[in-house]
Order: C-alpha cells, then structure tokens, then sequence
C-alpha cells in the first residue's frame, strides 16, 4: 500500500464513525431500510410485508464492497480497492462496483469452480475421470463461463456430445459418475438440470426416465484412460428407450436414428418445460444469498415447495427474456436492494431466514479463505494430486479458486470443508465451524508462519511513518474498512498492557505524518519504533492481524 | 466435532461437537438405540496403517522352503514364543510376543490398486454403488465417540501424522467426521501437534493475545446471537481448553521415561506408538498410525531390513506397554495395508529385486480388545501365492472388530441424503460373513 493511502487511512481513523454520511451504531449497516426499486426487491419486501417481518436495514459501504468482492470473484479486496470504493462520492457506485467485477478475470475462475463442484470434476476415486480429462473438462467449462455461453446450449452441450473424453470436455458428463448404468446417469441428468434426487423417485419413474439414457456407449481406445462417449445405436436392443417417458409423464417419441439424449435435452430446454430455468436461477441466487428460493438448490419436489414463488417465477422468465443468459441474472441479483441487506436482522426465525429478510453471515469457502490469508500476507500455498502425473505440477502461486481438479488439494483445503466432489450435491461443502478449523486459524505453525514470514506484512511496517498507519493498513488489508473509535481504543490498551508497547504508541494522536518533513519513513525515528527497528512492535502489529484473522468479521461472508 | 451425528447435519445450524461442551445438540439423533450385539470388550482401536501394502512373506507368512526367487536373502524366519508359529527374522521382539496377537494369514480382496484396495479394506465396502462408504475410523468414533459417552477433549478420531489423501476416511458422513491429524513428528524434542502446539508463542502472550481479539472481534459481539456466531465462540473455548489446558499435555512426550521411549524407537513411528498408547489411557476411540513407506517396488530387501526392525521395535513395544498397564484386553491393535505384495520377486530392471502389489492374498494382524494372542487364522500355500484354507475377507475381519466394540454391523448410518444405509451391507460388502471367531 503506498503513502499517501496509509496517510489516509490513519487520518480518517479516529473520525470514522462522524465522518460516515448516515452516523450509525456500527460499521456494518446505514440507517437506511429498503425501498422497493426493482421488481426482484418489490417482490421480496411484499412477501416479507404480508409475514410481518421488517427487512434488515441496507449495508455500509464497507461491508458492500467486501461483499460484492467476495461475491462475485471470490476474491477479498486489496486494502488500496476497499479505500478507494469507500471514499469514492459517485451516486451509482455500487451498480458500477458489481459491473466492474463482473468483468474481472476472477470471476470466470470463481463460478467455474462452483459449476466444477455441480459437475464433479475430479480426477480421482470415486470420480476417476483421470488427469488428462479434467483438464479436457474444466477447460470446457471455464471457457463457456468465460464467454458467457448461454446456458441452454451449455446444458444441451453436456447432455449431447459426443467423442474422447480427452479432446471434447463435455462427454465427461456422463464419466463423472460413480454408476454409469442407465439409471445412474438419468439421476446425475434429474440432479444437475433438474434439481431432482432420482433416487427418491418412484421406481417406474425413474426407469422410464432411464430410457433417454440407454444407448450412452463407452468405448476404450490404445491411448491409456482415453474413452470414446458416443450414442451407441447398438444398444437400442435393450427396450429401454422405448419406454422412454419425460419427468412429467409423457411418452417420448424416439426414432430408431434419433440419439435419445438429444431427445430429452431438446425437452430440457424448450420453452415448455419452466423447470429447467427456475432450477438454474435458483442455484445462482442460492450461491449469491447462501439459501435457495427452493432451498436446497438441488432438492425440487412437490413437497419443499419455493419460499417465495412469485419471486422464482419472476427470475424464471426474466432468464428465457435475456435469452438464458445467467450473467443478466447475476446483475439482476447484485444490483437490487435485496442483496444489499445487512447481516444484522430486525427480525429473526426460520421465515425470516427463508424469506431473505437479511444477509446471512456464511463461513468463507475454504479456497477463497486460503486465497485471502495468502494474498493479505503475499504468501504461497501448495497443492497435490496423490497421483504424481507431470501435468498435475501446480505452481507456486496458484490461487485455490483456480483449481480445476478436486483431486488436487491440500490438508487445509479438506480441514475448511472443501466439498469432495463425490455427488455433485450443494451440501457437499461443509459450511459448519469446527473446533480444528478454530485451532488451525488461532495456532497453527501454518497461519503463524504465514504472519510471521510475510513480506507484505513487512513491507506494511517499513513504509508507514506510524503506528496509525499500520493499524489502518492492517484493517483495510484483512476486515477492508479502517478501525472503529472503539477499536483504536482497545489498540492503544493493548499497548498499556506492556506485551507490546510500540506499536500503539500515538494510536491516540491525531494525524499522521509526523515523521519528517518530506513524509519519508525514517528508520528508527521517534514516531516509527513499530517498523523493523523494534521487534515488540512488530510482534503487537502480527496480535492484531492474527486478532483479525480470527474474528467473525474475517472468516465469514457478511 | 469429528463426528457428524445426525442424518441432516450438514445442514442444520447446530452446534459444533468435538468437546464435550454444548454436546446436546447433534449428539445421539440419529443413531440406533438398538442393544449390541455382545457386550463389547473393546474401547478403542489402534490401527497401524502399512500404507502401501507390506510384503506378507518378509513380515508374518515367511516361506523359508520356496526357494529364492520368493524369499530373497530373507530365508531365515525365527521361531516365536508360540510352539509352532514363526515370522520373519527381522521381527525379532514381535517374536517374544507372539502369544499377545493373531495373525490372518489369508486376507484376500483380490485387487491391486492402491486406491481401490484402500478403500475395500478400510471400509469393508466395493466401490461403484454410487455411495462412498466411512471408514471403519470414522464409523467407530461415530459410535463410540460422543454419542457412546465419550466425554473427552480430544477429538474421538486421530491420526498420526498424516491423513492419506488418495482416500476420503469420513466418506458420505461429510468432513466433520474426518479424523483430526496432528502433523508434526513426535520424534522431534517437541512434537508439534498443528494447532494444539505452537512454537514460540508464550502462553502469556496467548492470554494476551487473545483478550485482544476478543475485543476487536467487533462482529462478533454486535451479533453475539446468531447461531453461526454462538458455534464460533464455542469452538473457540474447546480450542483454548486444548491449547492452554490440561488435554493438550497428552501430545508432551517428554513426560515419559526416557528408557521407555528408547524401547518404542526414537522414530517417527515408535514415537507414534507411544503417543497412540497415552490417547488410549485418555479414551480416545480410534487412532490411526499412517506408516509411510511399504509400497517397495525397487530394492526392496533394502527397505526392509531398514523399516522393519522400526516397525518391530514400535509395534512390540506397544503390545508390551499396552499388556502391562491392563489396556491390551479392551484395546484393538489392527495391523496391516491395502494388500501385500508379490510373492514372487521380480529380480529384473528396473525393478532389481523388488515386489509388486498383491491382493489375491496377504496378512494382517489383530491383538487385543477381545481378539485372543498366539493364533494363525488361515494358511496360504507353498508359496504364499494362494489361499489354502479358510479365506478371510475384510467384511469378515470388520464386523468381528465391530462385534468386540459393541457395534451392530446392521445399525442404520446417518446418511445425508437420509439413504437407508447400513454400517456394513453384505450386498456391497467385500465378500464373506464369517466372522473371525477362531479367536474371538
């Protein structure tokens, strides 16, 4: 961070909460409810009108910007990016923030991750689709996030193609099961596109649904692990595909030349069929907001009907209008005043809770906790693959959210509850805090080293000229707002207590900048004992980022 | 909070478990109330995990009289103090102590894939029915953990040092009931158990630190009642009780004799046996040993004569201290990998005496918790290359531990999909019901 922000940041400090444009009690929200300016929000607060319950008020620009970086790239704003939106006086800047991130390479890489998880790309047991096809597969997908590939043609794309599961990424669809009889491929179909559990289906419901999946061959080839997915009309002996019926129960017409598959995806997609869409937008919506309008996302049935219908319905058709493209969706969600709710409720309970009456506080994935920690002290992780394949080789730098295979990992990744990839299932991933999550982040060698050894931390000390600078910088860098009064205070106590009296030793004094005439850090000067020269100081600045690091604010989304 | 109890945990808002602390919310629900099937004698299990597969005819089915190209230089097995059972001549005390454990000298799955074999043996289950089955470690820290009256602070699950990777133990019971692996090596002057242990911070500068954070966790106290917040403060107490409190002290190892540490081998693993037997006398259900190291395709006569008198010193030690301090008659000792290995040596390059994987048959070991010493269940033939009596299967030695444990192999798993599954399904299972009870 350079200078003249560090200035900033310590300057504002102390006058943080007068400064705000809406004084309120805390950083977190504005004393401002919602108003309904977009239909998705018209819809939301009429619901929660007529239940009783009084939304949550809007965020804080702090906490919108660290949201929405999260969010939507998965990625935790530079200290430098979370100043720079809070300072910033344009009227639409939360709209222009969203549009912004949105463009982000990041972003491609984050929902390529969540789509690899509902399409279980992973290179090994039970999965097995072996290196050289999740590289084929998660290339596939990337791309199609990348370049917005509508999203009919992206689930006929998977559902039909056909050829090496080396070269056309798509036919690992059907390879990314563990029971590849027909069954077993119609329920990972019911699942992914429908948001169904098959195997909870009647059982003649589900063979006649078998039948658009009877005459999927698989074919080894001389190259080791390469398999041919192709429409095997050989097949078409087995009967099943004659007795294909749709989910709804009407029979399929299916020619002996027509590849049953395309059959149903081309039902999958049509305009007829309102399911497909509702099941799409309600994922993006359950990944934006943490709970699904049919919550969960991938548990449709008459019986766990939607919360909110209406507001389904709406998202629904707004998808097939913008000619299913799920970015305009993305932007419908990001940009209404529903997403701006804070996390702090006015009213509490399971209809609250289901009726997005607040942001609900979720525990960060593990890949995007990772990244932070990694990025906020310029460290590095390592990843493997138990299969030592040359093309498994991960750099140094790789971001987790990168990742293409959920074979490669490491032990924190599993320890913070990466999903396995095993079923595809949302509640896959683990969103629970446990106790060796607790212990990993308060006392592990790992964290502490990463602390310890980290040279942005170390750059941070060098270049402010006081220790203002370095708790304002700190709190940008982890929390992405500077510190409250309150906490400028129990700083400065912190000091009192003689652990470490450097580093908050004009914590109480107005501006910055006292280190000389040319605002130039002097090593060792009166006003700068926090930096290298004092080692108390240093080690009261790594309590407070360890402090951060552990605090709810940092761990969870909110 | 290794264990997942209850079939909706994955998605309910409850609170965390690993402690005995707040251990009302998703303790019992959804296990069986069902009576054992025998009063158990078993409290836990030590696994000694020969993670690659162990060579079967150099460790317990030495066949001195097949000639070299099966036995290599290692043709001189000795005889223990059992009349009539020998092993192999680099185990030496194991020999003296032959009268403490069995061994199953017909194992046999068939299959030589790491991971698949893995997962057959430690699961008792055949992969492929779409369900990816728990581990016996986390199936029996399910049931003999919290929800078995286990009260301690230490994580019902553990395993030294590390966890294997290629093979997710918890299965579809989730993350939360993965074991808690320690990291560290316990033959360092300080074994520095991952998040329980760290160097160089004092603990007045952990107090302090963490009266600081309490107070700048700004968040968490303006939302001091949301559920997610109410779990992290939980976790947070159990974590101090481990870091500053009195459980932690069980990972000091320099709280044992020095003679006695010596006798276990001031190795990673001998330290590791040590360390196992200190959280057996503090409850703990299950605890995995991953021994490194038996995959020894090239120069494997090398490897053993280095590894062996390791895995002998450890794993003799421990039976004796186990036996001596009472624990042996309620503690599972369970040795063995994913399969043993050729019986055959394969003297070629770029192997230049080595053995390969081998599933078709292979030894394990059992002592202790109800499994009676000095016994050989099965026989192989000349060459140790088939079965020539008595097959052993994994389901059969699985459900013979769960019986001593008191586990009912037929109780309903908590599933997170609320899917009928069984602890063990003969269906799925890995062929076989005949439970071990030559030595039970």
């Amino acid at each position: 961070m350079n200078r003249a922000l560090l200035a900033g940041v310590a300057a504002a400090g102390l006058a943080w909460a007068a400064a705000a444009a809406e004084p309120a009690a805390n950083p977190y929200e504005k004393n401002v409810a919602p108003q309904a300016r977009t239909e998705l929000d018209r819809l939301v607060l009429a619901k929660l009108e007529k239940l009783g319950i009084q939304p949550a008020n809007i965020c804080s620009d702090a906490v919108f910007v660290r949201r929405a970086y999260l969010d939507i790239i998965g990625t935790l704003p530079t200290g430098k990016e979370a100043w720079a939106f809070i300072q910033s006086q344009e009227p639409n800047k939360r709209t222009a923030l969203v549009d912004v991130l949105m463009q982000r390479p990041e972003f491609t890489d984050y929902w390529t991750m969540k789509w690899d998880e509902t399409l279980r790309v992973k290179a090994e047991f039970p999965i097995n689709l072996w290196p050289n096809a999740v590289q084929a597969y998660h290339r596939w997908i990337f791309t199609a996030v990348r370049d917005n590939m509508p999203f009919d043609k992206f689930a006929r794309e998977l559902l039909t193609a056909n050829g090496s599961n080396f070269r056309v990424g798509p036919v690992n669809f059907y390879r990314a099961v563990q029971n590849k009889e027909p069954a077993g491929l119609a329920q990972a179909a019911a699942l992914t596109f429908l948001g169904e559990r098959a195997d909870k289906w009647p059982k003649d419901k589900l063979a006649a649904f078998s039948g658009f999946f009877a005459q999927i061959g698989f074919k080894s080839t001389l190259e080791w692990k390469e398999e041919f997915v192709y429409f095997n009309t050989a097949l078409a002996t087995n009967g099943l595909t004659q007795k294909a019926r749709f989910p709804d129960g009407t029979p399929a017409k299916i020619g002996p030349e027509d590849d049953p598959r395309v059959v149903f995806a081309d039902w999958l997609i049509s305009a007829k069929n309102p399911v497909f869409a509702r099941v799409a937008v309600n994922r993006v919506w359950t990944w934006l907001l943490g709970r699904g309008i049919v919550h969960e996302p991938d548990d449709f049935r008459a019986d766990n009907p939607p919360s909110n219908p209406e507001l389904l319905d709406y998202l629904a058709k707004e998808l097939v209008k913008a000619k299913w493209d799920l970015r305009q969706i993305y932007r419908l969600i990001l940009t209404s005043e529903v997403y701006q709710l804070s996390s702090l409720p006015k009213t509490r309970g399971a209809a609250a809770e289901a009726n997005f009456a607040y942001y609900p506080l979720r525990k960060l994935e593990a890949e995007v906790l990772i990244d932070a920690l990694n990025q906020i002290t310029g460290t590095t992780e390592k990843y493997v693959s138990a299969i030592p394949e040359p093309f498994t080789y991960i750099p140094e730098d790789q971001r987790a959210i990168q990742l293409g295979d959920g074979s490669i990992s490491s032990s924190f990744l599993e320890m913070f509850g990466r999903p396995s990839r095993d079923t595809g299932l949302w509640a896959e991933r683990n969103s629970k805090t446990s106790a060796d999550q607790v212990l990993h982040m308060l006392n592990s060698s790992h964290v502490q080293r990463k602390l310890e050894q980290s040279p942005k931390l170390m750059g941070l000390m060098r270049n402010a000229t006081s220790s203002r600078e370095i708790i304002g910088g700190l709190y940008l860098m982890i929390l992405s707002r500077p510190p409250t009064e309150q906490e400028w205070k129990t700083i400065a106590d912190y000091a009192q207590l003689g652990v470490a009296p450097a580093v908050a030793e004009n914590s109480k004094g107005g501006k910055s900048g006292k280190s000389g005439k040319s605002g130039k850090f002097q090593k060792g000067g009166s006003s700068s004992k926090t930096s290298s020269g004092s080692s108390k100081g240093r080690e009261a600045a790594l309590d407070i980022a360890w402090s951060l690091f552990n605090s709810q604010e940092f761990l969870y989304r909110h | 909070m290794k264990t997942i109890l209850t079939a909706n945990d994955m998605t309910r808002r409850d609170a965390l478990r690993w402690t005995a602390l707040g251990a009302g919310g998703l303790m019992v629900g959804g296990l069986p109330a069902r009576a054992a099937v025998r009063p158990a004698t078993a409290k836990s299990v030590i696994q000694i995990w020969m993670w690659g597969g162990p060579a079967h005819l150099d460790t317990f089915d030495p066949k001195p009289d097949a000639g070299n190209d099966y036995t290599g230089p290692l043709n001189k097995p000795i005889e223990t103090n059992v009349p009539g059972i020998r092993i192999g001549e680099l185990l030496p005390i194991l020999a003296k102590r032959a009268d403490k454990y069995s061994i199953l000298r017909t194992m046999t799955h068939g299959n030589n894939g790491h991971e698949t074999a893995s997962y057959m043996v430690q699961t008792g289950h055949k992969p492929g029915d779409g369900t990816v089955y728990p581990g016996v470690g986390a199936v029996v820290s399910l049931f003999k953990g919290y929800a078995g009256g286990y009260k301690g602070l230490l994580p019902p699950y553990i395993v030294m040092t590390k966890l294997q990777g290629r093979f997710a133990e918890a299965g579809f019971l989730g993350s939360r009931a993965k074991p808690f692996a320690t990291g560290g090596d316990p033959a360092q002057s300080r074994f520095v158990v991952e998040g329980v242990v760290a160097e160089g911070i004092s603990d007045q500068r952990q107090q302090a630190r963490r009266g600081l954070m309490h107070n700048l966790n700004t968040l968490g106290q303006t939302m001091a009642d949301d559920p997610a917040v109410v779990d992290a403060v939980k976790a947070e107490q159990a974590a101090y009780d481990l870091i500053l409190g009195d459980a932690g002290k069980v990972f000091d190892l320099s709280q044992e004799k020095e003679s006695l540490r010596e006798a276990y081998g001031k190795t990673r693993f001998g330290q590791s046996c040590l360390m196992a037997r200190r959280l057996v006398e503090r409850g703990v259900p299950y605890i995995t040993i991953n021994y490194e190291g038996w995959d020894t395709h090239k120069g494997h006569f090398n490897d053993m004569r280095r590894k062996l008198p390791e895995l002998d010193k450890g794993m003799g030690t421990l039976l004796k201290d186990l036996a001596d301090r009472g624990l042996l008659e309620s503690t599972i000792v369970w040795w063995g990998g994913e399969f043993g290995r050729t019986p055959k040596v394969q003297w070629e390059p770029p192997w230049n005496g080595g053995r390969n994987h081998f599933g078709k048959v292979f030894s394990h070991v059992v002592a202790g918790g109800g499994f009676k010493g000095g016994r050989v269940v099965g026989e192989t033939n000349a060459t140790g290359e088939e079965v020539k009596t008595r097959p052993i299967y994994v389901t059969d030695l699985i459900t013979s531990m769960y019986d001593l444990l008191g586990i009912d192999s037929n109780a309903k798993l908590p599933h997170p999909q609320g899917l009928d599954v069984a602890v063990m399904r003969p269906d799925t299972g890995v062929a076989g019901s005949n439970k071990l009870t030559e030595i039970m």
